[in-house]
C-alpha cells in the first residue's frame, strides 16, 4: 500500500488521509473503496431507471404473451378442471382399473355439472385433440344430462352412445385428467398415444409436420444461399461505387423495402402466373410454345423466388456496411505480392466481410423460418411452411396448444441453429454495421 | 344564478354523455363488401331510428378475437359477426351470452320470428344473418360450346380443360368430391362419415390434384378467373358476383351442387352493452333489414319472409332474388353444411387434407 514517501498519499492523507489500519478514506471518513462503488451503484441505477420503461415494455409485450403462448403447449386443463370428480377417480385408481360404478356415477355427475356450467364443450374440445369425432359425444351428452342422470350410471351413459365403453376414450380421458400434457409435442412430431399410451407414429396420410419442418429449414437454408449469391455483388458494388452512384442504387436497393409486403408479393403473382407477364414474353419470343407455359408460382419456386426477393435488403445492408469498412488497400497490397485476383478475394476481400455475411445469412434465415404470409399466397401446395400451420391452428381450428407446440419446437430448432453459429462462427463476429 | 347554470348545464352534459356512452354498441364484422352491407343495412337506419351510436370496427375472421377477449377477461365487443360453425364451438366453450329468441320481431303478417326463420338459423346463442354458398363458377368465354353443369364437370379436366382452383382447406372440398363422384346431396355426411368414405373423397380430390390452385382469401378466385390462370373457379358467391356484377366479367355461377352455411350474430360473454347489443340484434334480422343487406352483396336472407322484400341490386335496376343462394331454384340441388360434422372432424380432416397436400 501507499507509504510515506508516496506523494499521492502525502495528497490523500491531507483530504482524508489514511487511518491506523492503513485503509484509505475519503473526506467524510468513509473508505474510498465503499465511496467508489456506492457512487458507482448510484450511476448503475440512474441507468437501470432509465430503460426500465423499455425493460417493463418489453416484459409486458414480449415476455409474457410468449411465455404464456409457450405454457399453452404443455398445459391444458380444459379437462380436468371441469370435470373434477372423474378426474380425482383417475387420481385415486392406476392406469388399467376397469371403469367401476364409482367412475360411472362421477363421470354422469360431471357430465350434468359441465353441461349446467356450459364447459362441457372445453370438454368435448380437449379429448378431441387425442380422439378425433368424440366432441359432439360430450356435446350431446351434455344436452341430454342437463338435468342429470338417474342411475344406473353406466347404462344411462351407455344408451346415449356406444362410444362411452370404448377403452380407448377412457385412455385419452385419463391423460387428460392431468393438466399438463405432451400430447400436443407428440402431436407436433407426428406421434400420438395408442390405447395403452404407448408413444407410435400416426398414420402415414396424416404424417406432415416432421416433413414441414424439414421443408422449412431447407427452404430457408436455400432462400439465405440466394439471397448470397445475388446480394453479395449489389453489396460490394454499391460499398465501391463513388457516393453519387451508389446513393442512388442504394434507393433501388429500399424502395421494394419500403413498399408493402403485399403489394410485392401480389406483384410476383401477376409477374410468374402462367398466363403472367415472364410467360407471356417466353410465348412472344418464341422460348416456348403456348402450350408448354411455365408453372413458375403457387409451388416451391414461387416461395423461393418470392421470399428471396422480399429478404434480399436483409442481407444486402449488413453485408454494405461492413464492406464500406475494408481499406481497399489490403486487396492492393495482396496483388502487388502477386496474388491473381481470384486469390486476393479469396483469402483476402471475403474473409474480412464474414461479419456482415454472418449477419446477413442469420437475419434471412431467421425471418425465414417464420414467414408466413408469403407462402400462403405464392406456396400453392407445395410450398407451404411450418407458419402456415401454426396460422390454421390460430385462426382456423382455435387448437392454440397446438400452435403453441409448433412454434416452441420452431424457436427451439431456430435456438440451437444460433447455438452452432456462435460455435462455428462466433457471436461475437456479427455485425449490423 | 350564472355559475348555477353554467353548473347544471355541465351536470346535465355529463349525464347526457353517460347515457350515451351507456347507449352504444361495439360491432365487430368482416370488413370488405360483406362489412358494408352490415354498415349500409343495419349501422345506419339503426343509429337513425335509435340514436344509439354503433362503433364497427373489423377482424379477418372476428370468432379470433372474441375467443381471446372472453378468455382475457376484457371484452370490448358487443355484437360479432362470425361463421355459424365458429358460433357452435363458442358457445359450446361458454364464451357466448346465450341467446333469447323472443326478442326477435315477428313479420308484418305476425309469423313468429321463429317460425319465419329457416332451419337452425336460430341456436341457444347465435341467429343467423344471411347465408352464403361455395358455387362452381366459370369464365364462360373459355367454354364456348358446352357448359359445365355441376360438380362432376368440375372435375372432368378431359371435357372441360384448364386449371381449377380450390379453397385451401379440407371443409366444402371432401363434400364437392363426393358429390362430383355421384353421392346425393342427402347422403354426403353419411358417406363422410365413414373412413372408406373419406378415402373416396380423397381419391376423387386426387384426380385434380395437378390442376389445381389453391385459393386462400376469398378475392383470390375472381382473380384468377379474371386473368385466365383458371377456367373453373369452387369460390364463395358473393365474390363471383361481385366480379360478374360490377367489373363486368363473364364469370357464370352454377348453383347445382352448392353448399351454404350461415354467418350471423353472436353476444360474447361479458359484453360491455348487452341491453344496446339486444336492441340491435333485434333490429338488424327484422325482414325489411335483412332484405335490404341482400342488396348489396349476394348472400341470401335467412328469414324466409324477407326473400320477397329483396329489390334491386343496389345501384342497378337489376333484381338481386336469383343471385341469392337461397332463391327457390337454386336450392334445387344443394347441400346444407353440416356443421356437426365439422366441429367434430374439423381437425382430423383438415390434418389429413394437409399431409395430402404436402405430399
Amino acid at each position: 500500500m501507499a507509504n510515506a514517501l508516496d506523494p499521492h498519499a502525502a495528497i490523500v492523507t491531507k483530504a482524508g488521509g489514511l487511518d491506523r489500519q492503513g485503509t484509505l478514506r475519503t473526506a467524510d471518513g468513509r473508505p474510498l473503496k465503499a465511496a467508489l462503488a456506492r457512487s458507482s451503484r448510484r450511476a448503475r441505477r440512474r441507468a437501470f431507471f432509465l430503460v426500465l420503461p423499455l425493460l417493463l415494455f418489453v416484459l409486458i409485450t414480449f415476455v409474457l404473451p410468449i411465455g404464456q403462448m409457450l405454457q399453452r403447449s404443455v398445459k391444458n386443463d380444459g379437462f380436468s378442471a371441469n370435470m373434477p370428480q372423474l378426474t380425482a377417480w383417475f387420481h385415486d385408481n392406476p392406469r388399467g382399473t376397469q371403469p367401476d360404478d364409482a367412475a360411472w356415477a362421477a363421470l354422469a355427475a360431471d357430465l350434468a355439472a359441465a353441461a349446467q356450467a356450459r364447459t362441457i364443450g372445453v370438454v368435448g374440445t380437449r379429448i378431441n385433440y387425442d380422439m378425433p369425432g368424440t366432441r359432439s359425444l360430450f356435446t350431446s351428452a351434455g344436452r341430454k344430462a342437463r338435468g342429470g342422470i338417474d342411475p344406473p350410471y353406466r347404462q344411462a351413459i351407455l344408451d346415449m352412445d356406444e362410444t362411452w365403453g370404448d377403452p380407448k376414450l377412457w385412455s385419452v380421458m385419463r391423460m387428460a385428467a392431468s393438466p399438463y400434457t405432451a400430447n400436443f409435442y407428440l402431436a407436433a412430431v407426428d406421434r400420438t398415444r395408442d390405447d395403452q399410451g404407448q408413444i407410435t407414429a400416426v398414420p402415414e396420410q396424416q404424417q406432415i409436420y416432421v416433413k414441414l419442418f424439414m421443408r422449412t429449414f431447407w427452404l430457408s437454408l436455400a432462400i439465405t444461399a440466394t439471397t448470397f449469391l445475388l446480394g453479395f455483388p449489389v453489396a460490394h458494388l454499391l460499398a465501391t461505387l463513388p457516393m453519387r452512384q451508389s446513393n442512388l442504387l442504394m434507393i433501388l436497393v429500399l424502395l421494394p423495402f419500403w413498399t408493402s409486403l403485399l403489394v410485392r408479393t401480389t406483384s410476383w403473382i401477376v409477374l410468374l402466373q402462367q398466363q403472367g407477364v415472364v410467360n407471356d414474353m417466353l410465348v412472344w419470343l418464341g422460348l416456348i410454345g403456348n402450350g408448354q407455359r411455365l408453372q413458375m408460382i403457387f409451388n416451391q419456386t414461387g416461395t423461393i423466388i418470392a421470399m428471396t426477393h422480399i429478404l434480399l435488403p436483409f442481407m444486402i445492408l449488413p453485408l454494405y456496411s461492413v464492406m464500406r469498412t475494408i481499406n481497399p488497400s489490403y486487396v492492393r497490397a495482396a496483388r502487388s505480392l502477386g496474388a491473381t485476383s481470384w486469390t486476393a478475394f479469396r483469402r483476402i476481400y471475403f474473409p474480412q466481410t464474414l461479419p456482415g455475411l454472418g449477419a446477413g445469412a442469420l437475419l434471412v434465415f431467421i425471418l425465414a423460418v417464420g414467414y408466413y404470409i408469403t407462402p400462403a399466397l405464392v406456396g400453392g401446395a407445395s410450398g407451404q411452411l411450418i407458419s402456415n400451420m401454426i396460422a390454421m391452428h390460430m385462426t382456423q381450428t382455435l387448437n392454440w396448444s397446438m400452435a403453441a407446440a409448433l412454434a416452441a419446437l420452431l424457436l427451439a430448432g431456430v435456438l440451437i441453429l444460433y447455438w452452432v453459429y456462435d460455435r462455428l462462427v462466433g457471436i461475437d463476429n456479427l455485425k449490423l454495421g | 344564478m350564472k355559475r348555477t347554470l353554467i353548473l347544471t348545464s355541465a351536470l346535465v352534459a355529463i349525464a347526457a354523455t353517460a347515457q350515451a356512452q351507456d347507449k352504444q354498441v361495439n360491432l365487430l364484422s368482416w370488413g370488405g363488401a360483406y362489412g358494408r352491407s352490415h354498415v349500409e343495412a343495419y349501422v345506419k337506419p339503426f343509429e337513425q331510428q335509435t340514436g344509439i351510436k354503433v362503433q364497427v370496427s373489423d377482424a379477418d375472421n372476428p370468432a379470433t378475437p372474441v375467443k381471446a377477449q372472453v378468455e382475457a377477461g376484457n371484452v370490448t365487443i358487443d355484437v360479432a359477426s362470425v361463421e355459424y360453425a365458429d358460433a357452435v364451438r363458442l358457445c359450446d366453450e361458454g364464451l357466448l351470452e346465450e341467446f333469447d329468441p323472443s326478442i326477435l320481431l315477428p313479420t308484418a303478417d305476425g309469423t313468429s320470428a321463429e317460425d319465419d326463420f329457416i332451419e337452425g338459423a336460430i341456436t341457444e346463442c347465435f341467429v343467423g344473418t344471411d347465408v352464403y354458398s361455395m358455387i362452381l363458377a366459370y369464365d364462360d368465354s373459355k367454354f364456348p360450346d358446352a357448359k359445365p353443369a355441376g360438380a362432376a364437370d368440375f372435375f372432368d379436366t378431359a371435357k372441360f380443360p384448364g386449371k381449377r382452383t380450390m379453397r385451401k382447406g379440407a371443409k366444402f372440398n371432401l363434400e364437392f368430391a363426393l358429390m362430383a363422384d355421384g353421392v346425393a346431396a342427402d347422403q354426403v355426411y353419411e358417406v363422410l362419415g365413414t373412413p372408406e368414405g373419406v378415402d373416396q373423397a380423397f381419391a376423387k380430390l386426387e384426380t385434380i390434384k395437378n390442376d389445381v390452385i389453391w385459393w386462400e382469401a376469398g378475392a383470390q378466385p375472381p382473380q384468377l378467373l379474371a386473368d385466365g390462370e383458371v377456367t373453373m373457379a369452387f369460390a364463395f358467391n358473393g365474390r363471383i358476383f361481385n366480379a360478374a356484377q360490377q367489373e363486368g366479367k363473364p364469370f357464370n355461377i352454377v348453383w347445382d351442387g352448392q353448399i351454404y352455411e350461415m354467418e350471423g350474430w353472436v353476444v360474447p360473454k361479458g359484453a360491455p352493452n348487452p341491453e344496446a347489443a339486444k336492441e340491435f340484434i333485434a333490429f338488424s334480422t327484422a325482414p325489411e333489414q335483412q332484405a335490404r343487406a341482400a342488396e348489396f352483396i349476394s348472400y341470401g336472407p335467412p328469414r324466409t319472409s324477407a326473400a320477397a322484400l329483396v329489390g334491386n341490386i343496389e345501384g342497378t335496376d337489376v333484381p338481386m332474388g336469383p343471385n341469392l343462394p337461397t332463391y327457390a331454384a337454386n336450392l334445387e340441388n344443394a347441400l346444407a353444411s353440416n356443421l356437426d360434422f365439422w366441429v367434430d372432424h374439423d381437425a382430423e380432416l383438415q390434418e389429413r387434407f394437409n399431409a395430402w397436400l404436402a405430399n
